[in-house]
């Protein structure tokens, strides 16, 4: 047989997106600040969501500090303790984890990953940024107006929210709807982008099925945050109006102060439903980027294909497709009829499915794997042990007759703090290990690193892990102080006061990361373009960090999956996306 | 040669049939809606997200008004007007859908003239949708001008349940933004037809990408749809 050369490049698809005329910027300005490059936008959206996302650790400090030492700190009343959860809660769930991870992460990694040179519309993307940024300014400025932020809580359930009772009830609420309206408007704007870009902008080569689950799980958060923020949104607008024109769209007949208010005829259940119906899905919106990102990461660090690829992508589809029909699950204790209950406790565990399907394969691409224990893989395996940790105690949480006695406990507080709050956190800081040499061109330093790991999630375990028991005691959630209690044995004070230390060493962690970004970009090693030799395009770039058109003269065209890794019989232990195939493709193979 | 390939190593072969296809076209290669501009695309995806917000304010009222235990105003009582000594019960708002669904007719034409590249049967049948969708406001700001003198607030009104004057004017209100809006963008690509911007494909002023008459069919998917969530608010809001 003659050997002759094979030029798979010659055999790939023809291109059929054509050449995208990208905005070259032409001063200092609109380069780095009113910047259209995907990856400036993903580094404000970053900077923007880690520094209020302080803001919420230093509440969270402050919450502690309360709960552990009651009666301690003069300055924390209770209409300050109420207004700091509001403010924690209300900061992680969406300015700091929903844009960091499609704002952040999805800007930077979408256009790289599926081999595009920008967004679709850069300045579309652009503009999105800039709300968010208004989004935030208008939720921080709350702190420093008369009456301070909304102590509602952060689901906002009216009508306390709205009535005098609560703190925050002058400008407080107001402009914290204000707030969620501008941030809804800005991420839409910058959703359609991530959309449009994963549906219509791919390299060649690029099939769906051929996308890294990051894109994946990036893809489908967006999908369903365009379809879920719309209730949020209405929800947003609806309140805004019972607040400031006094119609009653959520508001029932009150007597405030032996007063009768003018309020009459309205639902609170209706906002807990146009609530939840976003919120349940803001969970998964929060989730499955992380999923996708961690799939990424064990599968790199562990030098072995994903398994179940196929499985993966259709776990993270039905999930999202799933979270949309579960919703009232949070409101058992709002009163239904139980035929409904039975319902939604039924589609709440069916989630466990998916998910299950998902943990079990992450787990099995560890199994006989290469595994190196970078500091990115030391936070994979902490989210797989934190999220499986956290999914377990929603099963409880999940079926009607459980729920109710353990609703509105620190039981809950402590079940979603690891399922949706340290979870995807241990993801976004393996991510920003894992990307960090890519953005910057140096590596993290790995001392550091470790020691952030390990006190972050062991830390994170001994806060959380006798919160449930706490819990499951009877003691309250947002309670300013729990006071003495028949059914509160005095120990409880003891373990409050351990959490509330712990709280403060898991933060200070938090400053030795800062700490290490800061120096590394100075100081770090240089990485070089492929520091943990991965096969994705992202690393394939031919400048470190990429440059403005990510790609140089020509687009990289894709002949193989993202999760070559340690094929037998190949030099080395991955093959990038982009590496040819030295023999021609074989007919009805897998794509 | 060593065999280096051992996943993935084939294009997909030819498609499949039934359900098989289907997943197989939309995950192939590039993009997954042949043929469809990226603006079309966003434009389809921002609209799907625009019903649910709509859905979402009329899930809302529906649920007001189902659940109110005070009566509801008679929509046909409080939107009749009389006219010549006739008292004919929803004219206003039949005229006024009557006038929104024939400017979709006419951007329709429009769109089809845009791929024409005939400039100015374009441009001018687009500047006869914004009039249409003018006048559609300027009825809507009647008939608000008519209710609010009669003694409706968004938080009470004469009638009855006090829902019927927010709900009302918020789900108007909003929709009548979104017809605002797409007068404006109308008016602004007309302007750009007119100047035969897309025959010399002049690059946009804020996005700098270049125009196509693409645009204009665009336009229309925005402005088909603000009628079609305006045929639901007839129904139910006015016609229930």
């Amino acid at each position: 047989m003659v050997d002759v050369p094979y030029d798979a490049r010659a055999d790939a698809p023809p291109a059929e997106v054509p050449e995208v005329e990208l905005y070259h910027p032409r001063s200092w300005w609109t380069q780095y600040v009113f910047s259209q490059d995907a990856k400036v936008i993903a580094i404000q959206y970053s900077l923007t969501a880690s520094a209020i996302g302080l803001v919420a650790l230093v509440l969270s400090w402050l919450m502690r500090l309360q709960l552990g030492f009651p009666g301690t700190f003069s300055f924390i009343d209770a209409s300050q303790y109420l207004q700091f959860i509001t403010m924690h809660g209300m900061i992680m769930v969406i300015y700091l984890l929903t844009a960091l991870f499609l704002g952040g992460f999805g800007n930077y990694l979408i256009p790289l990953m599926v081999g595009a040179r920008d967004m679709v519309f850069p300045y579309v993307n652009m503009l999105s940024y800039w709300i968010y940024l208004l989004a935030v300014l208008v939720l921080a400025s709350t702190f420093f107006v008369p009456g301070g932020p909304t102590g509602a809580g952060w689901t906002l359930y009216p009508p306390q929210a709205v009535l005098s009772g609560t703190p925050g009830q002058d400008w407080g609420i107001v402009l914290m709807l204000v707030s969620l309206i501008l941030f809804i408007i800005g991420f839409t704007m910058g959703g359609l982008n991530y959309v449009v870009t994963v549906l219509q902008a791919r390299t060649r080569g690029m099939t769906l099925m051929r996308m890294p689950l990051t894109v994946w799980g990036i893809f489908t958060a967006t999908v369903m945050a365009l379809l879920a923020f719309p209730a949020l949104f209405v929800a947003s607008v609806m309140m805004l109006f019972d607040r400031l024109l006094g119609t009653s769209f959520f508001m029932p007949a009150l007597v405030e102060m032996g007063q009768q208010m003018k309020y009459g005829g309205g639902s609170p259940i209706l906002f807990q439903h146009l609530f939840w119906f976003f919120g349940h899905p803001e969970v998964y919106i929060v989730a499955l980027p992380a999923f996708g990102i961690v799939s990424d990461l064990i599968s790199t660090h562990a030098r072995k294909n994903i398994f179940g690829y196929r499985m993966m992508v259709w776990a993270i589809v039905g999930i999202g497709a799933l979270s949309f029909v579960v919703w009232a699950h949070h409101m058992y204790v709002s009163g239904m009829h139980p035929k409904f209950g039975f319902f939604f406790a039924t589609t709440t565990l069916i989630i466990a499915i998916p998910t299950a399907i998902k943990v079990y394969n992450w787990v099995l691409t560890l199994w006989r794997g290469d595994i190196h224990l970078t500091v990115p893989m030391l936070f994979a395996l902490g989210f797989i042990i934190t999220f499986v940790n956290g999914g377990l105690t929603g099963l409880f949480l999940g079926n009607v007759v459980v729920d109710v006695p353990l609703s509105d406990t620190m039981f809950v507080v402590a079940h979603f703090h690891m399922v949706m709050g340290v979870a995807p956190i241990m993801v976004v800081l393996g991510a920003i290990y894992h990307w960090y040499p890519k953005v910057t061109g140096r590596m993290l330093d790995d001392w550091m690193g470790k020691f952030h790991f390990w006190v972050t999630f062991l830390g994170a375990y001994l806060i959380f892990f006798p919160m449930h028991y706490i819990g499951l005691l009877g003691v309250p959630r947002r309670y300013h102080d729990i006071g003495e209690a028949a059914f509160i044995p005095s120990s409880t004070h003891t373990l409050n006061a351990f959490i509330t230390v712990m709280a403060l060493i898991v933060g200070f962690a938090q400053m030795v990361f800062l700490f290490n970004l800061v120096w590394s970009l100075f100081r770090g090693r240089p990485s070089g373009g492929n520091p943990w030799r991965a096969t994705t395009l992202e690393w394939q770039t031919p400048e470190t960090p990429p440059g403005h058109g990510n790609w140089g003269k020509e687009l990289p065209v894709v002949y193989r999956w993202a999760y070559d890794y340690s094929v037998p019989g190949a030099a080395q232990d991955f093959i990038p996306q982009n590496q040819p195939r030295t023999t021609p493709a074989v007919q009805g193979a897998a794509p | 040669m060593a065999e280096t390939v051992l996943t993935n190593p084939g294009e997909s072969p030819a498609r499949a049939a039934g359900l098989r296809g289907i997943a197989d076209d939309w995950s192939s290669d590039q993009r997954t809606f042949k043929n469809v501009s990226w603006g079309k695309a966003m434009m389809w995806i921002f609209l799907l997200s625009d019903t649910f917000i709509f859905s979402c304010f009329l899930l809302s009222y529906m649920t007001a008004r189902m659940s109110t235990t005070v009566p509801w105003p008679n929509p046909s009582e409080v939107f009749a007007l009389t006219i010549g000594g006739h008292h004919i019960p929803l004219i206003l708002i039949a005229i006024m859908t009557f006038v929104l669904i024939s400017s979709s007719g006419t951007m329709a034409m429009a769109v089809n003239f845009g791929y024409r590249r005939d400039r100015v049967k374009t441009a001018v049948l687009m500047l006869v949708t914004a009039a249409l969708g003018a006048t559609f406001v300027g009825m809507q700001a009647f008939e608000w001008t008519k209710l609010i003198t009669e003694g409706v607030r968004p938080w009470e009104n004469p009638w009855g349940a006090a829902q019927f004057g927010s709900s009302f004017f918020m789900i108007t209100g909003f929709h009548g933004t979104h017809v605002t809006f797409g007068v404006i963008f109308l008016i602004a690509i007309a302007r750009k037809v007119w100047r035969g911007d897309f025959d010399v494909e002049r690059r946009g002023f804020f996005t700098s990408r270049k125009g196509h008459y693409e645009i204009v069919e665009i336009m229309g998917l925005y402005w088909h749809f603000v009628d079609l969530v305006w045929v639901f608010i007839f129904a139910f809001f006015y016609l229930w």
